[in-house]
């Protein structure tokens, strides 16, 4: 029985923040003609070719640069980040070693793959969240932590 | 140069969709992961909103050979679903799940000067180098130039 959280259920600016997203895709597909996935224009930039990197830092740095920009005008959203050090290292060397293997995260197979009907990419993304619902049941339910 | 102002452009937008829409912050991102505990459906919303774009400028992009700027359209062409492709996804999972933070959210939160979103980042680009390793030394190619990687990466 799913019991929804309708204190914290923001519907509205997640769409918008969505359709900014896809906005965000959109342009680079159409301007750069190349797919916005995150892990893939940072794991690019660890073997890199000549005429292949300065677009790469460009994307990175404006997506660095987002809240520092926003940060100037209204205050920043909540960052909330309850996962210790410890966690932290491991979930970011499976994150990295995870989306280089599987060729995508969130962004790349999620928005990007699932948005042009790529069924390597509803393989991946319903790969990864069915493990992320898995790992938050685990560690939430079953070890109670 | 054009390129990089383009990407500037998206990268920045990317940025900010992340923060409008509460992806940015690992503790909603955990709320959805959470179907057992009380459920907060808000990111299903994102990825809804972000697809329904997206599947316009894909349409769009299809018939192009060419992208506005004159780029040649470098869309993926594989359609074969791998072991690769389900194991490298699980993976990923597993590590989202744990700290509620995939890699456009933690570079944001790095942005954001979040200590712990920069150990994340360090992290996950370690197992990236990690993985580039295994990756040169399957191809067989000289495990000695195996640091290669790293230090050209350090040196942009």
């Amino acid at each position: 029985m799913i019991e929804i959280a309708w204190s914290s259920f923001t519907p509205w600016s997640a769409l918008i923040g969505g359709v900014l997203v896809g906005i965000a895709a959109a342009s680079f597909l159409l301007l750069n003609g190349r797919i916005a996935g995150i892990s893939g224009i940072l794991g690019g930039l660890l073997t890199p070719s000549a005429g292949d990197i300065s677009w790469r830092i460009a994307f990175l740095a404006g997506l660095i640069g987002a809240p520092a920009l926003w940060a100037l005008v209204v205050q920043l959203p909540p960052i909330e980040i309850n996962a210790g050090y410890p966690a932290l290292i491991l979930a970011g060397l499976i994150v990295g070693v995870g989306t280089r293997y599987g060729s995508g995260c969130t962004s790349g197979h999620g928005v990007c793959g699932l948005s042009r009907l790529s069924p390597r990419s509803l393989v991946a993304t319903l790969s990864f969240m069915f493990a992320g619902f898995a790992t938050v049941f685990i560690i939430r339910h079953l070890l109670g932590v | 140069m054009k390129s990089a102002i383009a990407a500037l452009f998206s990268g920045l937008l990317f940025g900010f969709g992340l923060l409008v829409s509460g992806m940015a912050n690992p503790e909603k991102v955990l709320g959805f992961l959470d179907i057992a505990g009380l459920w907060d459906p808000s990111l299903a919303f994102v990825m809804g909103g972000a697809i329904l774009v997206g599947l316009v400028a894909f349409a769009i992009a299809r018939k192009r050979t060419l992208s506005f700027l004159g780029f040649s359209m470098k869309v993926p062409s594989q359609s074969h679903v791998d072991k690769r492709l389900i194991i490298g996804g699980l993976l990923f999972g597993v590590g989202w799940g744990i700290a509620g933070i995939c890699p456009g959210p933690g570079l944001v939160g790095l942005g954001a000067g979040e200590l712990k979103s920069a150990v994340f980042v360090v992290s996950m680009i370690v197992g990236m180098g990690v993985f580039e390793l295994i990756e040169r030394r399957r191809a067989g190619t000289n495990p000695t130039r195996s640091n290669s990687g790293w230090s050209a990466t350090a040196q942009e």
